[in-house]
Parts: structure tokens; sequence; C-alpha cells
């Protein structure tokens, strides 16, 4: 790792700890259940300043490196990835203006989110747009004052409890159809949130539909310049990796404390079932997994602060890495567990369940070896010219 | 009103332990942490400071890595520091720690006093009363309520058979005991702040000061051995069999 965590950093750390252990540990199961946004442990985050992190001191923020934010939803994801979810999906939201915002954009709105006192979502995904963000069907024709916006989003997380929405849709423009970005408040007339999705993990974390009915839109609105939606939407998308893959490596974590803890508990022929050596390989791949996450995260974190080159690779990796093998350490966890490990008396059915969107969210493992791939094969194609 | 929190770096009470030949605790590798009774204690003086008004100042004898429990203590709302650097004290006796603290603690005018009852870790539950014997200040001990007013703090303590309620005149040693206050989560902002809030390092003072105690040697509890059912086929039966056993066994009596 090139960059080090800083003392503040540490000390954030050693704060978000203490109230995952003392907090978000006693609720996790619950939001489970409940399936409702956790409205408690959102304003415990935002007291102690946890959405702050991602934003610059100019707009009330406490910014920390990318090393330290990955930690961050790492240990709160151990406990519940619907909860870290609330917190990613914020710096997420709002990549898009923090990097191609106007300042007065930043000014009006950023403020709003590292205090807490609004939400912001990213609708991006469409019912026939995930990974293929070209076929967005979202369209925004020009009127007086603006853009007449028409379409649907979908599995918009926070979508529900959003005041903020960055949305991308095509604009007419020269019988072109242009990708652009715009941030919309919730009260614009318009926009219309549908039905909560029921998941089969991440529940507590809402995830919406959204309906564009002719809501109107200002210039005041345009993030960035018309036509450089994608650009945006795949920069915000580099954020979005790193933050599934250290989700995944949170959930990863959990799996192996609770089976390492159970199996030295389980007797089975008069010895703990650690003893057996079936277990133990389990045991052991659940940990060389959870150490190769850890690294493969902070290796694209490096590549994130230095914007290098070898971000979008290295991102892709980490996030195909991470994820697969929390879904292999969850199937290990409750195998472990055996019998007990399909109830949910145990927390292992929960990791099960949750694990298995992160090879699916904010692109499939497929999409990301693509990625992987073309980095690869570009890099020897111009070694052999 | 200044407050001073005594105050120390101990090992995470939660962390496994591990032991070095001799039978002691290796600090070696171990989470350093704040003192969970010293935090009790800056909890309470913050706590005040934001009701009535005060200054809080945390004072700590350490070795350099101390500074990390220092910037909690900051952290969490005190304004200042004064740090003792001296490994050596900060793991000694008890009467030359207790010693050195009273030395800094004579110019700093403090009123109020505070620190743990004990430490979480060696629990001499010494060094505080120590302070007040040599500053000639009355102390009060396991205190878990706290109220200051008009230059008398007005203290309930914890002792064996319920609570007491005791007034003193300040300047006053406060000796905190769990239940005092609950400390809080620093803040994001609150950290960061921390950052800029001074830390006066100084060697500790020389001070005369004979050694209070000496350890011998450290040997790990005894395990404890299974208990043992008592049987018999009438209640009477089984009593003379107690009886017998205690008698005969644990030689009780």
């Amino acid at each position: 790792m090139k960059y080090e965590i800083n003392e503040e950093e540490s000390m954030i750390l050693k704060m978000v700890d203490d109230i995952c252990t003392d907090v978000v540990s006693q609720r996790a199961a619950e939001i489970d259940e409940q399936d409702e946004f956790p409205e408690d442990i959102y304003r415990l985050f935002v007291e102690q300043g946890l959405f702050s992190l991602a934003y610059g001191e100019q707009y009330g923020g406490c910014e920390v490196g990318m090393h330290c934010w990955v930690r961050m939803i790492e240990r709160i994801s151990k406990e519940s990835p619907a909860v870290a979810l609330m917190v990613l999906i914020s710096a997420i939201g709002s990549d898009a203006l923090v990097f191609s915002g106007t300042e007065e954009q930043k000014s009006t709105i950023l403020p709003k989110l590292a205090s807490g006192e609004a939400k912001i979502c990213f609708a991006l995904t469409e019912p026939r747009a995930g990974s293929d963000i070209s076929s967005i069907a979202t369209v925004a024709k020009p009127v007086e004052g603006g853009w007449k916006v028409n379409g649907a989003k979908i599995f918009i997380t926070n979508g529900e409890v959003s005041d903020y929405f960055t949305v991308f849709a095509k604009v007419e423009q020269d019988g072109e159809m242009l990708p652009t970005c715009f941030v919309v408040p919730r009260d614009t007339p318009g926009l219309v949130i549908g039905r909560k999705e029921h998941k089969i993990g991440l529940r507590g974390s809402v995830t919406s539909q959204l309906f564009f009915e002719d809501m109107v839109v200002t210039p005041d609105m345009l993030v960035g310049e018309i036509g450089q939606g994608f650009e945006i939407a795949h920069h915000t998308l580099n954020r979005g990796r790193l933050a599934v893959a250290a989700l995944s490596t949170g959930v990863t974590a959990a799996c192996v404390e609770a089976a390492a803890t159970y199996a030295q508990e389980r007797a089975q022929f008069q010895r703990a079932i650690s003893d057996f050596q079936a277990v133990k390989f389990m045991l052991a791949d659940m940990e060389i997994s959870l150490e190769a996450s850890r690294l493969l995260l902070d290796q694209a974190a490096d590549a994130y602060m230095d914007q290098s080159p070898d971000m979008m690779k290295t991102a892709s990796a980490a996030k195909v890495f991470c994820s697969e093998h929390a879904v292999a350490a969850a199937r290990d966890a409750v195998q472990i567990f055996g019998g007990y490990g399909l109830c949910k008396d145990y927390p292992v059915e929960r990791y099960y369940r949750d694990a298995r969107a992160f090879t699916i969210i904010e692109g499939t493992s497929q999409v990301q070896k693509t990625l992987v791939a073309k980095a690869v094969l570009k890099e020897y194609a111009k070694q052999k010219a | 009103m200044k407050i001073v929190v005594c105050m120390k770096q101990s090992i995470d009470s939660e962390a496994v332990l591990a032991f070095d030949d001799a039978g002691n605790v290796a600090k070696e590798g171990q989470t350093l942490v704040i003192d969970p009774y010293s935090e009790f204690a800056v909890e309470k003086a913050v706590q005040l400071k934001e009701s009535v008004g005060a200054e809080v100042v945390a004072l700590c004898i350490g070795a350099a890595d101390a500074v990390s429990a220092i910037r909690h203590a900051l952290a969490m709302g005190a304004d200042s520091a004064v740090f003792v650097e001296d490994a050596v004290l900060a793991d000694g006796d008890p009467a030359a720690k207790a010693a050195a603290l009273a030395e800094e603690l004579r110019g700093m005018g403090a009123d109020l006093i505070m620190g743990g009852c004990k430490s979480s870790d060696t629990a001499h539950a010494q060094v505080m009363p120590r302070i007040a014997g040599i500053l000639g200040i009355p102390h009060v001990n396991t205190v878990v309520e706290l109220d200051v007013e008009e230059g008398v703090a007005h203290a309930v303590r914890e002792v064996d058979d319920g609570k007491v309620s005791i007034d003193v005149e300040l300047p006053a040693v406060i000796c905190a005991q769990q239940g005092l206050a609950e400390p809080r989560y620093p803040t994001v902002r609150d950290i960061m702040q921390s950052k800029r809030k001074p830390i006066e390092t100084r060697p500790a003072a020389a001070v005369e000061a004979s050694a209070a105690m000496q350890v011998l040697e450290t040997n790990p509890k005894p395990k404890r051995a299974g208990g043992k059912i008592v049987e018999g086929e009438t209640v009477s039966e089984a009593v003379a069999n107690a009886v017998r056993m205690l008698k005969d066994e644990a030689k009780a009596f």
C-alpha cells in the first residue's frame, strides 16, 4: 500500500469500530427482518459525521483517503452491508457533482449531504439498461427553460428516501441522443417514486423504481456538459466497484469470525469440528480470501488515489475477486454451521443472502472480467507492436 | 473552573492477553487504549464543561505511544493536555507516579482533579488518593454521580451496601467509578479538531518518593477445579456428606 492511514483516519476507524460493535451489531438482524430504512442508525452515523468523509472541507466535509473510506465500508458491512450501503450510496450519488458540478451546485448541495441533512441517490440503471448503459431509454426533450424528461429507472438504492437524484438521460439535440447527467431535487414535479423491491438480501437498504412523467429539469440541474453523461457515470463506477469490493470483504470477515468461533464450539464424534481437516481447509480458504481481498482493495485504492491508468482494471479486479470470494465464504460458513446455518437464530444465513448481491450490483462479475481482459489484452498488444 | 483529569493508557481489556516468561502481561503487540476508568473521568469532566463551563486539561504520564490515548481524550472534548513522557514512571511504583503527578498539579491551579478510581490493567487504586494526600486536599473515591456548584462538589460514591452522598469543597480529587458517565464516541469533527489542540510534553519533575510497592512474583490465577455434587439418599444424609467433605477434603474447619 502506497498510502498510509494517518493518525486521524485511525481514530475515525476506531470510532467506527466502536459504534459497529456497540450499536450496529445489535440492530443488524432486526434491520434485515424489518427491511426498512434504519432511521436510528442513519441518525447515529449523521451525528458521528460518517457522511462527511467523502467531501472536502470547503463543503463542510472532513475528507479522508480512499483507503480509510473503504475500510470504514468494510467494517460497517461486517455487521450489516445494508447499513454500509446507506453510507456509500451518498458518496456514489454525489461523485458526479464533486467531479463535474458547478460551484453553485456544489456549495448548495454538498454541505447538506456532508451534514446528513439531505440524502442523494444514483439513478442510472433502467429495466433494459444494466451494464449496457448506452441503451438507456430515458429521454430529455428540449422545452422552454430546460428539458422535459420521460422514462423509468430501476433498482435505485435509497430512491425512496432521497432528497436529490443523480439522473442520467439522453438529451435530444440536433438529431442526436446525448447522454447527460442531471441532479434533480425530490420535489420536482413529474418525479414519481415507484414500489420498493423485495430482495433476497441487503434488506433494510431500500431499492426503488423511479418514473419520470414529463418531469421538467432546468439548466441549473445539468451536471457537466450535455453529452458528458457516460464519462461522468464511468467515473462514479470506479468508486462504486471499490465500495462493493469493500462490502464483500466485510461479509467475508464476518464469515471467518462466525465460522472459526462456531467450529471450535461445535462438537461431533467427541471433538470440536475444527479438528477435522475438511473444516480446517474451509476456514483456511476463507482466511486466504479475506487477506487477498484486502490486498486487492488496497491496490485499487492506491490506483484511485493516483487516478492511475490502471484504476479501472484494479477496481474491476478487486470487485470480482472480493465479491466472488464473499459468496464462497458465506457458502462455507453456512456449511460449517450445518443445520443451524439455515436458521435465523444464527447470522450466517443472512451473510449468505447478502453476499449474493455482490457479484451482480455495480457490474456483474462477468462484466468486470471483460474489463480486466480488455486491459490485459491492450497491454500485450502494445508489447507485440 | 479548571478541571485536570489524570489519565493513563492501558491494554484493551477486551483483547486476548499475552504473557511474558515472568508471567507478566506482555505489552508488545497489544492494542493500547485510554484506560476505561480514565475515560469515565474525562467524559464527566467534559459533561461539566458543557453544563457549567470549565476548562478541561488531560494530564498523562506514559510512554511515547500514550499520545494516542491523549488524542482520544482531546477528541472527547478536553481542551489541552500535559504529557509527562516517562515510560519507567508510567509502569512503575504508584507512590512515585502520584508524587510526580502531584508535582505537575501544583503548578496547574486545578479546582477539580479527576481520575479513575483504579485502572483496568494494574488496578492498584492508589495514585489518585495519594495525590490528594500529597496535596492535602479532600478526595472522594468510587464516585458514580457528580455535580459542581459554587465551589462545592456534590458526589455520590458507591460503597459495599449502597451509596453515600458527600459534599466537598474544591479543590478536591474525584475518582471515577464505572457508571459516573457513559463515554461518548468522538465524532469525525471532534477527531479532526483534536489535532489542533495543544499537547505540552515535558519530562517528569525530579521528586523524592519512597517505593510503596514491590512485586515479588507474578502467577496466573489457579484454574478452578470442577465442582462436586454432594450425594445422599435423603436430605440429612446429603448434609452429613457435605459436612464431612467440608471437614476432611476442603479442610474448612
